[in-house]
C-alpha cells in the first residue's frame, strides 16, 4: 500500500451533545510526512486529534489508519495500533518518576524494548537523563512536554499526534522541541501529525498544512505555500508573529 | 519566612502573649454554650441547665497557654532548626536512615508474631485476652481492612465512601452459608472474597464514567443500600435482630474450638480449658491475612495490572492515549479491594460469632478511609501505623480510668473517642499534609531504586 496515505479523514462529523465541533474534515497523512493544521482558538483542533484516538467517535464519516477502518475503535485498542498521542496540555503522570511516565507509554505487557528505547529518548532529550528520578509532577513545563513526546515515542509508533507541542513554553524550548521532531522525521521517518497554534514554527517545519475554520479545513496545500499565502500570513502570522 | 528566629525575644514574647489572649478570647466564645451550659432531665423529665464555668476556664486556659507556648516557644525552636540543617547542607533526602528505620519492617513483623506470647507471658493467659483480643485482632482488622481500600484509593484513585458494604458482604456471606449449609470458616472464607468482588464489579460498572465527587456520592450511596438490604430483608438476615451463633473457625478442620467437640484445642493439648486459646489462634489467621493482602498489593503494584492503577489514578485521559483499557483497570481495583474487604467480614464474622447491620455504618467506612489519608496513601506501612493509632488509641481510651479523677466520675472516656479522632486527624494533617508516609516507591528503574520524598512536590499535588 505504498500509495496509501497512513492517515486517512474523510468527511468527519464530531459532536459534543447536540453542539457540531467538525463539519466534515477531510485530512491526510502521509508515511514519513510531518503535516500540520493550524487554526484560532475553538476551530476543533485538538477535536480532531481526540477523534482520531477515538474519545470522542465521530457521529459520521471515517477514520482509516494503515488501511483499517478504526472510527468506532475504542481508545485503547486505538493506541495499540501504535497511534501515540502526546495530549494537549502534556498530561503526563505527575506522581510518577520520569522513567515510569515512560514505561507507561511503552505499553504494558512489553517491556522487550524498555531499557533501548528509553535511551534513545534520552540521547533525543538529555534533560530528561538528568531528571529521571524526578517526579513528573516537579518537571518545569518545556521538561513535561518532552517527557509527553518521549512517553509517546515509547510506544514505537507509527504515527505521532503532537497537540500543541508549544503550549505555554519559552521560545527557546520550542525551537529545541521542534528540533527534535525534525530529527526523529529525517532520521527515522516518523510521521507526525501535528496541531499548532504557533503557525509559523508549524509550518516552516511540515511537509504540508491544513488551515481549520469553524470545524471545517478551509485550506490545504505545502507547509511553504501556506506561509506564503495572504489569507494565513493575515489571520495567523502577521501581527501575531513568533 | 516572615518572622525570622533572628528577631528579639521581647517582640516575640509580646506576639506570643497577644496571639495566646486572642485565642483564649476565641476559645471562650466557641466554647461558652457547649461547654459553659449544660442541660439535663431533673427528676420531673424537664430540661433545666447548670453552668460549669470551671470547666470551660479549664478549656481557655488550655487554648490560650497552648497558642502562647506555640507561638512564643515552639514554633522559634522549629525554625531554628530547620535554619541549622538548611544552613549544614542536610537535606531531608540525603539523611541516612538509622538501623531501626532502615529494619523497621522485620522488627514489625518479628514483634508481631512475638506479640501473642508477650501478652500472655506477661498478663497471664485470662489477662492475655484483652490485649490479644481488643488491641491486636481489632487493629489487625482495620489494618486489612485499610489496606484493602488502599487499593481503590490510593492505587487507582478511586475515592469509594461505601467501602464497608463489602465488609458487610463478606461478613454476611459467612454468617448465613454457614447457618445454611454447614461449610466450614476454610471453605467460606475465599467464597466471601469472591462474593465481595462481584459486588465490587457490580458497583464499578454503573460508576465506570464517574469520578472524584461524583464517585464519593455514588460509593456512599451503595454502601447504605447494602445496608439497608440488610436491615428489612428480615426473612433472610434477621433485620436488626442480627444473626447469631455464627460457628467458630477450626484449626484447618484438625482441632476444634466448640467446647463440646471431640477434638477440642484445649483438650488435645491437655491445656486449661480458656477462650484466650482461640483469640490467640484468631490473631495469627488475621495476621496471615494482612501478610496476604500487604503482599499481593506489593506484587500487584509491579505488575501491569498495578502501574495501570497508578496511571488512572494520576491521568483517566492519558491513560487511555496510551493504550490502557481504562474499563477493565477500574473493574478490577474495585473487585480486589472489595476482595479482602470481603475476606475481613468473613474474619470478623467468625471472630465476634454475630453480626447485625450496625456493624456497618457510614461511620466505619469514614474510619476505615481516614486511616488511610493518614497513613498517606498508597503507602502499606503509612497506613499500618495510622490503624495502630487510630484504632489503638480509641481502644486505649477505655483503659483511661484515671481520667474520672480529673473530669469527676460521670465522665466516660469513650464518648471522646471521635472528638479525639478528629482532634487526630487535623494535627497529622497539619504537620504531615501527606500522611505518615508521603513518599512512594517508584517501579521503574534502570540501575538502582530511590525512594521519592514527599517533599518533591507542592501539598495537593502528590
Amino acid at each position: 500500500m505504498a500509495g496509501e496515505p497512513l492517515l486517512k479523514v474523510q468527511g468527519v462529523e464530531t459532536y459534543y451533545g447536540n453542539i457540531r465541533a467538525l463539519a466534515g474534515v477531510d485530512v491526510e497523512v502521509n508515511r514519513g510526512e510531518i503535516v500540520s493544521l493550524i487554526g484560532a482558538n475553538g476551530a476543533g483542533k485538538s477535536t480532531l486529534m481526540m477523534t482520531i484516538c477515538g474519545s470522542p467517535q465521530a457521529r459520521s464519516g471515517s477514520v482509516i489508519f494503515d488501511g483499517e477502518d478504526i472510527t468506532r475503535q475504542p481508545t485503547h485498542l486505538i493506541a495499540r495500533r501504535r497511534i501515540s498521542q502526546s495530549p494537549e496540555g502534556r498530561r503526563i503522570f505527575p506522581r510518577m518518576t520520569v522513567l515510569e511516565n515512560l514505561q507507561m507509554g511503552a505499553g504494558l505487557d512489553n517491556l522487550k524494548y524498555f531499557k533501548e528505547d528509553v535511551e534513545k529518548i534520552f540521547t533525543l532529550f538529555p534533560r530528561l537523563k538528568e531528571r529521571q528520578s524526578q517526579r513528573g509532577g516537579t518537571l518545569s513545563g518545556g521538561e513535561q512536554q518532552m517527557l509527553s513526546i518521549g512517553r509517546a515515542l515509547m510506544a514505537r509508533p507509527k504515527l505521532l499526534l503532537l497537540d500543541e507541542p508549544s503550549l505555554g513554553l519559552a521560545p527557546l524550548i520550542v525551537k529545541s522541541i521542534f528540533a527534535a521532531i525534525k530529527k526523529l522525521n529525517q532520521e527515522e521517518g516518523l510521521t507526525v501529525f501535528l496541531v499548532e497554534q504557533n503557525a509559523f514554527a508549524a509550518l516552516k517545519l511540515s511537509d504540508r498544512g491544513y488551515v481549520m475554520v469553524n470545524g471545517k479545513v478551509t485550506m490545504a496545500g505545502t507547509g511553504k505555500e501556506l506561509l506564503a499565502n495572504p489569507e494565513v500570513r493575515a489571520a495567523y502570522l502577521e501581527g501575531g508573529r513568533h | 519566612m516572615t518572622n525570622s528566629p533572628e528577631t528579639g525575644t521581647p517582640g516575640l514574647m509580646a506576639k506570643a502573649v497577644k496571639e495566646g489572649i486572642f485565642a483564649g478570647l476565641l476559645a471562650l466564645g466557641m466554647f461558652i454554650l457547649f461547654v459553659g451550659i449544660e442541660t439535663y432531665q431533673d427528676i420531673s423529665n424537664a430540661l433545666v441547665w447548670r453552668t460549669r464555668w470551671g470547666l470551660l476556664a479549664i478549656f481557655v486556659a488550655v487554648a490560650a497557654i497552648g497558642r502562647f507556648l506555640v507561638v512564643g516557644f515552639i514554633k522559634p525552636h522549629i525554625d531554628r532548626r530547620k535554619l541549622a540543617k538548611a544552613k549544614s547542607g542536610v537535606l531531608e533526602i540525603s539523611e541516612e536512615k538509622g538501623f531501626f528505620r532502615q529494619h523497621f519492617l522485620k522488627i514489625a513483623l518479628v514483634g508481631l508474631v512475638l506479640y501473642p506470647v508477650a501478652a500472655v507471658m506477661l498478663a497471664g493467659t485470662q489477662g492475655s485476652l484483652k490485649y490479644v483480643d481488643n488491641f491486636g485482632i481489632q487493629i489487625l482488622i482495620y489494618v486489612m481492612l485499610a489496606w484493602g481500600l488502599n487499593i481503590v484509593v490510593g492505587l487507582a484513585g478511586l475515592l469509594d465512601l461505601g467501602y464497608v458494604a463489602f465488609y458487610a458482604v463478606g461478613a454476611y456471606s459467612y454468617a448465613l452459608l454457614s447457618e445454611h449449609f454447614g461449610l466450614s470458616f476454610w471453605i467460606l472464607l475465599p467464597l466471601a472474597g469472591i462474593l465481595s468482588a462481584m459486588w465490587g464489579i457490580i458497583l464499578g460498572f454503573p460508576v465506570l464514567r464517574l469520578r472524584g465527587d461524583y464517585l464519593a456520592i455514588v460509593t456512599l450511596a451503595f454502601g447504605e443500600i447494602i445496608r439497608l438490604v440488610l436491615i428489612n430483608w428480615t426473612d433472610v438476615t434477621k433485620g436488626t435482630f442480627g444473626i447469631s451463633g455464627i460457628p467458630k473457625a477450626s484449626v484447618f478442620g484438625i482441632w476444634s474450638f466448640d467446647v463440646g467437640a471431640a477434638n477440642n484445642f484445649t483438650k488435645a493439648f491437655g491445656l486449661p480449658m480458656s477462650s484466650a486459646y482461640y483469640k490467640i489462634f484468631l490473631f495469627y489467621v488475621i495476621l496471615a491475612l494482612c501478610l496476604l493482602t500487604a503482599y499481593v498489593t506489593i506484587r500487584l503494584r509491579r505488575m501491569p495490572i498495578g502501574r495501570a492503577w497508578e496511571a488512572l489514578r494520576e491521568d483517566e485521559i492519558a491513560c487511555r492515549s496510551l493504550g490502557i483499557n481504562t474499563v477493565t483497570t477500574k473493574l478490577t481495583a474495585f473487585a480486589i479491594g472489595a476482595m479482602f474487604g470481603g475476606f475481613a467480614g468473613s474474619f470478623f464474622a467468625t471472630r465476634q460469632g454475630f453480626v447485625s447491620p450496625e456493624s456497618f455504618v457510614f461511620l466505619e467506612s469514614a474510619v476505615i478511609l481516614a486511616i488511610v489519608v493518614l497513613g498517606g496513601m498508597g503507602s502499606l506501612t503509612g497506613i499500618a501505623i495510622a490503624a495502630v493509632v487510630m484504632v489503638g488509641g480509641t481502644e486505649l481510651l477505655r483503659e483511661m480510668s484515671f481520667l474520672k479523677l480529673v473530669f469527676g466520675p460521670d465522665f466516660t472516656p469513650e464518648l471522646y473517642r471521635m472528638l479525639l479522632f478528629g482532634l487526630a486527624m487535623i494535627i497529622v494533617m497539619l504537620f504531615k499534609p501527606r500522611g505518615f508516609v508521603g513518599s512512594r516507591e517508584p517501579t521503574a528503574f534502570l540501575k538502582e531504586r530511590k525512594a521519592i520524598a514527599g517533599s518533591f512536590t507542592k501539598e495537593g499535588h502528590g
